[in-house]
């Protein structure tokens, strides 16, 4: 299996520690008879933004689904923390502090914010009234709520209990960033944020991305996007056929030499 | 590219839309956050109304009356409106009340079984017919619409053959079993022990669906359930502890009719489905699943029953009370996809 990951060890951001977070080696996933991927490598390191670009098919998504335990990959190994692990569910991959934001905004809208962010990890009341009778502590959920809210700067959504129905596209968006980082203790992926978003909405998850890297936590965003991806990536996975045809960085190539080598035009 | 203007304080973006609205839009936003109310105002304005028109409405006895008479429909919608706010709905809670209620009246009148393992049995029964309805819906993936059609007529059928379409009759049971329909006085108002196994029935309900993490989720499976998938609910446990706490709750009915009745009858209770369903909706409860509450069902059950009560005081006929049910059913549906146009 050819790798070329040689154009990228001179690029990561910050030598503090040289062992990546998240590390995929040889990762190839099939479904019958269609290579979705052929033997990817890949590296996050504390503290960078990620992104991983390439044409419909390239594998962006499979790639990141391996990751999140959303697939299992037929060969190739994922080291966290340098450790292997084996995710089979997505659960899996949560509970090891990866955290997905899904291109589908993964939020119950007739539940209010606080709800939402700890939507399947609701926090019990301490003693027999959370043990014998179960009930949530609401108020304490809410108080986190809040304070994860404020630290990542999302200052429009205060009010905790207001039902996610009635925010804005981003603003919902945001709940949905905001619940990864509130949990993603280790990596957080964010599957196309910003599709759906306006251009103001989407201006505002960038800033809640670079907020995030700002506070340690490794981002990996899949993006159609390239100015955005350009923006906010401190490194560029390029994904092609099923492999990586380079990882770049925004100052080593520019927007049209990134969509060459997406495209097959130009080697890395 | 813009940059953020998300961490700006004192920024609302929802600012610049909330004064465009018009009174009108502003009474559906209120409506939307609180699904109870629009029940609650129909309830006191037809009690109001059926006040005026007749001395007797109001009077201890026809309310005593009123409260009897909806506390087998008004637990049959407890147990309603979990399914439905999964988004699915029980067309065999008629069917598996009537179930339960006929084996707890045949194993305590003809085996001589005692009152509380009979109650025991009946409670089993709700379970199986519940859990078997929740099967269907997750492991065969049926509509629920079409899984608990066909449950339907599977347990009135079993009923029939079980019972051999006999009638137990309350005096042929012990004391214990038609308990549920004994009355005590309240300020007056005699009010019967199956009224307030249903109201209890509710305050659990509605406890659990507010206070408790599975409540949270049963919301989220029915408001989004990709959604609740994603954010790692298990959505068929949560589906199918759903279907087996309304098969509970269908044999706590079966007791409440025991004694509401005074009787066992495999042909009696079997039309309460649509009266249940009727109860959820006109209460607020969205048939598209996440949206409403017990006590909006509460408020539904009130209404069906003051409106069939409060028309035949008025001396109509029982065809008009059936046509008025039809009517608000109507109006409840159509108020319900008013108010969730809200939504963005």
């Amino acid at each position: 299996m050819t790798t070329i990951d040689a154009t990228t060890a001179t690029d990561r951001p910050g030598d503090a520690d040289t062992t990546p977070v998240l590390r995929a080696r040889g990762l190839v996933k099939t479904f019958g008879r269609v290579v979705g991927l052929d033997g990817v490598d890949i590296e996050l390191y504390r503290g960078e933004v990620l992104a991983i670009i390439g044409d419909n098919g390239a594998g962006k998504s499979t790639l990141v689904k391996c990751l999140t335990g959303a697939e299992i990959p037929d060969q190739g190994e994922i080291l966290l923390d340098g450790r292997p692990v084996h995710f089979k569910r997505p659960q899996d991959a949560r509970a090891a502090g990866i955290e997905t934001v899904y291109q589908t905004l993964a939020v119950a809208p007739s539940l209010d914010v606080a709800a939402n962010l700890f939507l399947g990890r609701e926090v019990r009341r301490k003693g027999p009234l959370g043990s014998v009778l179960r009930i949530t502590d609401r108020a304490g959920m809410r108080e986190r709520a809040r304070r994860e809210l404020r630290e990542l700067g999302i200052s429009t959504l205060q009010d905790v209990t207001v039902p996610v129905e009635n925010l804005s596209g981003g603003q919902r968006q945001a709940v949905a960033v905001a619940r990864a980082a509130a949990f993603g203790s280790k990596v957080v992926v964010l599957d196309e944020p910003t599709a759906a978003l306006g251009v103001r909405e989407s201006g505002q998850v960038l800033e809640l991305v670079r907020t995030l890297r700002d506070k340690g936590v490794p981002v990996i965003i899949i993006s159609h996007n390239m100015p955005q991806v350009f923006e906010v990536a401190d490194r560029i996975h390029i994904q092609r056929l099923g492999r990586r045809a380079a990882t770049i960085t925004p100052k080593s190539h520019t927007m049209t030499e990134a969509v060459a080598i997406m495209t097959g035009a130009a080697e890395a | 590219m813009s940059t953020s203007t998300l961490a700006a304080p004192g920024h609302d973006p929802a600012a610049e839309f909330l004064d465009r609205r018009t009174p009108l839009e502003r009474a559906r936003g209120v409506l939307h956050r609180y699904p109870a109310l629009s029940p609650a105002i129909v309830l006191v304005v037809s009690v109001i109304v059926f006040g005026f028109l007749n001395d007797r409405f109001l009077a201890p006895g026809n309310l005593s009356l009123i409260t009897q008479q909806v506390a087998v429909v008004g637990t049959l919608a407890v147990a309603q409106t979990l399914v439905i706010l999964t988004a699915g709905i029980d067309l065999s809670v008629g069917a598996t009340m009537v179930l339960a209620s006929m084996v707890m009246a045949q194993v305590t009148s003809a085996a001589g079984v005692p009152p509380l393992l009979a109650l025991l049995l009946g409670l089993v029964v709700g379970l199986a017919a519940g859990g078997l309805n929740g099967l269907l819906v997750t492991r065969l993936k049926l509509p629920p619409f079409i899984a608990t059609l066909g449950t339907l007529n599977i347990y009135l059928a079993i009923t029939l053959l079980y019972s051999h379409g006999a009638t137990v009759r309350g005096g042929d049971m012990p004391g214990s079993m038609t308990w549920t329909g004994t009355t005590f006085p309240v300020f007056g108002v005699r009010v019967s022990t199956g009224v307030v196994l249903m109201l209890a029935a509710y305050l659990l309900v509605a406890f659990v669906l507010a206070r408790t993490a599975w409540g949270t989720h049963v919301y989220a499976v029915g408001d989004d359930r990709d959604a609740a998938r994603l954010s790692g609910i298990s959505v068929n446990r949560v589906l199918v502890s759903v279907y087996l706490a309304a098969g509970a709750i269908l044999a706590l009915a079966a007791w409440i009719q025991i004694g509401r009745a005074n009787a066992a009858s495999p042909n009696v209770g079997v039309d309460m489905n649509l009266d249940s369903i009727t109860a959820v909706v006109i209460g607020g409860t969205s048939l598209f699943g996440g949206r409403g509450t017990v006590w909006g069902t509460l408020l539904g059950a009130l209404i069906v029953g003051v409106f069939r009560n409060g028309l035949s005081l008025a001396g109509l006929d029982v065809l008009y009370q059936t046509l008025a049910v039809g009517v608000l059913v109507i109006v409840a549906v159509s108020l319900d996809q008013w108010i969730r146009k809200v939504r963005k």
